[in-house]
């Protein structure tokens, strides 16, 4: 029967075709009857108020059919609570067009509608606006004095402030025999999927609408929808088969899904709305951050002090925090530690999670100073992590339900040779290059939300499953149909996994690294009732030999429900839907995490990241020749998608380390570097060698499948990595992202 | 109600009309002259394979092949190209067959979201035509016009170098 498994197996996407044929259908693709396109209007002042608009420009010219801003946009919902989403922050979310009031440079003001895109484009050069300009505050450094403690709210379950003081940390710290303090500097990035936000809505008559929207969670949008709008849940179904990546941005709806609502509801026609690429940098982003740690250990390199302080950037509206602070309590043990995280509000839009929020951030910050801290005691830097290796997690006092970051640690080393290290800096050389070998550890949470499956077998024998999840790019389509195979004995062909449509049952948006183990647990739960429904009927057949039959006792194989004692006593699955004349039999049902069980553990995935850089001697140019990451994620569905997580995050770390970062003109309030030729990701000359190792991790506490999420782990710890062995390399020690080689020369 | 025609926009003063061979089928249409190829590819002949990722020639998403020569459709206006060969994404697979390079992209995962993915392919085959890039890092300097948000860099180049080593993409 193993032999028929699919978990386990490196199956190719199974939407592969699509995608590389051009069929794959994104937001902006779908077609509509007289459909019109709308430009979005972004403010150019940083703070103030619109004091007049003049439309008449555009509206003049052939083909423009409105122009949408505060003063003529229809009535709407006025309360806060109607414009949150699943993923507000706690404060007061922001409203597209809702006054006069300009909060953040870029802020939308105005949607022009016209039946091309180019006319709307131009019509919206064409508009006069007037504006009373304010004061404002954009930048990090210069607010310090600002920072304070982030308002609680909903988002705070899953986000919590760090845990309280232990020990005493500053008696400890003042009197450690080796100790390291350092300050560091992270900046702004933006999500920059490469598709553009965009939604097409088709509006199917009074109060009802088919939404193709660019998301990563269908049934949150939906919500934001019927709720600002005042429509019924069951007339606006959000559709996103194809998201052109996300990672994170998709989480809250953004802007062009309100405008392009509002326009079709408002003139009952078909309306598109694409975001440009200066546009994608008008919303959501990573915010930037300084960080204050202060480690301290005994001589032998055991910590006795961790001491990590985060002020990070929020908006003027919205307090957004991500766990920082605390990351290195969760892998070190320490007596004494202090931990403190608060946000400074500026004029600026509210941050959101981007892939690994405050993991990759506290991790670059906690790995570098760890790295440090091993030059300082004369330890390998391995051997540094090894002394202070614990199997429960110090924070809490709570076993981990797995934890296999031992084995990935020697696992990757060898891979990569890390005892061909010579230790001293700047000691190794390949021609004109210095060359440095840094480590890193990772740590990320093991999310389950809550979801519902229906499953069914159809009358052709097929598995038809239902779920409102999307599939960014992750895999989800294959990992959950390969789950559902193995559940009802069937060929992956035979498994039809449909997603991607808020009105299929609940998801949460896609998020956390979570989606595996939510959906893929409630699939589980569905195949077991299905199974037991499928027994039954087959108990009802006229002299079944499955009559009054356990479940024990039969097992599901090659489509067939088969006797255990006697497999070739079996029913096919068809002929079980054939004695039910025909129709499926179906079941829906819901997975959620062992809470009570699970509140006795804690839950993460580790990673090792080691990394080999080569610095031009005389130009400081860095290259990240090659690296290894090796992740303990508990089962590994499917070793190809799951690798394509991890080789993506590490090229995300190798962008986050050397490329990355959105630059504030703070005389100005804006970003400045808003285009792909200057918001710098690595293009294919800038990855060397990338490998991934999955250890060994057999979780039976974490759910039913033993997955622990794959989708952000890998990035964790490549950034420090990649920082130390510059610092390996050359001898020095930058402590902001990214490096730029001119940090380097001299 | 969705449609799947070609929703040819009205002709006005200043359209022009130009021929095009797109995917061996030879088309007509009445263009306005600021209209880019990709713009003309996505909202006048629905085809949406193409990808538009920056409309300012930085991310390589719209790459298409005119005359056999990979172009960035963003930074080409449709009245530029009167009377020439395009082949867009949709039209590299014979048929149900897929090209070589399509099918190594999936065989070395080659994409996670898929939305760059038509551009890197055509610019894959335009660049085995060139035959200029004889190494892998030859390879990865001359797709670099190419971005990849996702990461899927490694697959991509495995995939490509795959194809090129095999030969199999004449």
């Amino acid at each position: 029967m193993d032999l028929n498994k699919t978990v386990g197996k490196p199956i190719s996407r199974l939407e592969g075709k699509l995608k590389v044929t051009g069929a794959a259908k994104y937001a902006a693709e779908y077609q509509a009857d007289n459909l019109l396109h709308g430009y979005v209007v972004n403010s150019p002042v940083t703070k103030g108020k619109i004091i007049n608009i003049d439309i008449s420009g555009a509206m003049a010219i052939p083909g423009v059919i409105q122009v949408l801003s505060h003063e003529n946009r229809p009535k709407l919902a006025w309360f806060d609570l109607q414009y949150t989403d699943m993923d507000a922050p706690p404060g007061t979310v922001f409203k597209p067009l809702h006054d006069e009031n300009i909060l953040y440079n870029g802020q939308p003001i105005a949607l022009v509608v016209a039946e091309d895109f180019e006319t709307a484009r131009y019509a919206s050069t064409q508009i006069r606006f007037e504006f009373e300009e304010k004061n404002f505050q954009t930048s990090l450094d210069q607010n310090i004095g600002e920072a304070r403690a982030a308002k609680k709210g909903f988002a705070t379950a899953l986000k919590p402030p760090p845990p309280p003081p232990t020990g005493d940390f500053d008696e400890a710290f003042a009197n450690a025999a080796v100790k390291v303090e350092a300050e560091f500097h992270h900046g702004t990035e933006h999500h920059n999927p490469i598709e553009l936000f965009a939604t097409t809505t088709v509006y199917e008559g009074p109060g009802k609408l088919t939404i193709y929207d660019k998301t990563q969670g269908t049934i949150n949008n939906q919500l934001y929808v019927a709720n600002i709008f005042g429509l019924r849940y069951k007339n606006v179904r959000v559709l996103a088969p194809f998201v052109g990546g996300a990672f994170g941005s998709g989480l809250r709806p953004q802007y062009q899904l309100f405008l392009c609502v509002m326009a079709a509801l408002h003139l009952e026609r078909n309306v598109r709305v694409v975001l440009d690429r200066k546009q994608m940098f008008s919303f959501s982003h990573r915010p930037p951050a300084i960080q204050t740690l202060r480690f301290a250990s005994d001589i032998n390199g055991r910590l006795t002090a961790l001491g990590h302080r985060v002020l990070a950037e929020t908006s003027n509206f919205e307090d957004y925090t991500e766990p920082t602070a605390s990351w290195s309590h969760r892998l070190y043990p320490a007596p004494n530690t202090l931990f403190e995280q608060k946000v400074v509000p500026l004029d600026v839009y509210t941050p959101m999670d981007m892939r690994a929020p405050g993991g990759s951030t506290a991790l670059h910050a906690i790995e570098c100073t760890m790295d440090e801290l091993s030059y300082k005691l004369k330890i390998d830097p391995l051997e540094l992590r090894l002394i202070n290796y614990s199997d429960m997690d110090p924070s809490s006092k709570k076993p981990y339900t797995s934890k296999a970051l031992r084995a990935c640690y020697l696992e990757a080393a060898e891979r990569f040779g890390w005892d061909k290290r010579s230790p001293e800096p700047a000691s190794m050389t390949r021609g004109n290059k210095l060359v440095g070998y840094g480590m890193a550890t990772g740590i990320w949470d093991a999310f389950q939300f809550p979801a519902r499956v229906e499953a069914m077998i159809t009358s052709d024998g097929k598995l038809v499953l239902n779920n409102a999840t999307t599939d960014i790019g992750t895999g989800t389509l294959t990992v959950m149909t390969q789950i559902a195979a193995d559940e009802l004995g069937l060929s992956i062909e035979e498994v039809d996994f449909q997603y991607g449509d808020s009105k299929k049952p609940f998801s949460m948006f896609q998020g956390g690294s979570a989606i595996t183990s939510s959906t893929g647990v409630a699939i589980v739960i569905a195949a077991k009732a299905l199974r037991k429904k499928l027994l039954k009927k087959a108990g009802e057949i006229p002299h079944s030999p499955f009559h009054k039959i356990a479940e024990e006792e039969v097992f599901f194989a090659a489509g067939q429900l088969c006797l255990k004692s006697d497999p070739g006593i079996f029913i096919t699955l068809k002929d079980i839907i054939a004695f039910n004349n025909g129709r499926p039999i179906k079941t829906t049902n819901m997975g959620k995490p062992h809470m009570l069980k699970l509140r006795k553990y804690s839950l993460a995935t580790h990673s090792a990241s080691f990394v080999e850089v080569e610095v031009d001697k005389d130009l400081g140019v860095v290259t990240v020749t090659r690296a290894v990451t090796a992740v303990a994620a508990g089962k590994i569905i499917n070793p190809k998608t799951a690798k394509s997580q991890i080789l993506g995050s590490m090229v995300w770390g190798i962008s986050k380390a050397l490329h990355e970062e959105t630059i504030m003109d703070t005389n100005l309030g804006k970003y400045i570097n808003t285009n792909l030729g200057e918001y710098h990701i690595p293009v294919h000359a800038d990855i060397g060698e990338l490998d991934v190792i999955f250890a060994e991790e057999q979780d039976e506490l974490i759910n039913e499948i033993g997955t622990k999420g794959v989708g952000e782990i890998g990035l964790v710890g490549m950034p420090a990595a990649i920082s130390n062995a510059i610092f390996h390399a050359t001898g020095k020690r930058i402590y902001k992202l990214p490096i730029h080689f001119d940090e380097l020369i001299g | 109600m969705l449609t799947e025609t070609q929703d040819l926009k009205q002709t006005s003063a200043g359209s022009h009309t130009i021929d095009l061979t797109i995917n061996g089928k030879h088309t007509t249409l009445s263009i306005e002259p600021w209209v880019s190829l990709l713009d003309c590819l996505r909202d006048h002949l629905n085809l949406t394979g193409t990808k538009k990722g920056c409309d300012h020639g930085q991310c390589g998403a719209c790459t298409v092949l005119c005359d056999g020569k990979r172009v960035l459709s963003c930074l080409t206006l449709a009245v530029m190209k009167n009377g020439a060969d395009i082949t867009t994404v949709e039209g590299i697979a014979n048929g149900e067959e897929l090209h070589p390079i399509q099918q190594a992209f999936i065989d070395h995962d080659a994409f996670q979201c898929g939305y760059c993915t038509p551009g890197q392919i055509c610019s894959a085959i335009g660049l085995l035509k060139e035959g200029k890039a004889n190494s892998r890092a030859e390879v990865k300097e001359l797709m670099s016009g190419n971005l990849c948000r996702c990461g899927a860099n490694v697959g991509i180049i495995d995939a490509i170098m795959q194809v090129k080593d095999g030969g199999s993409y004449e």
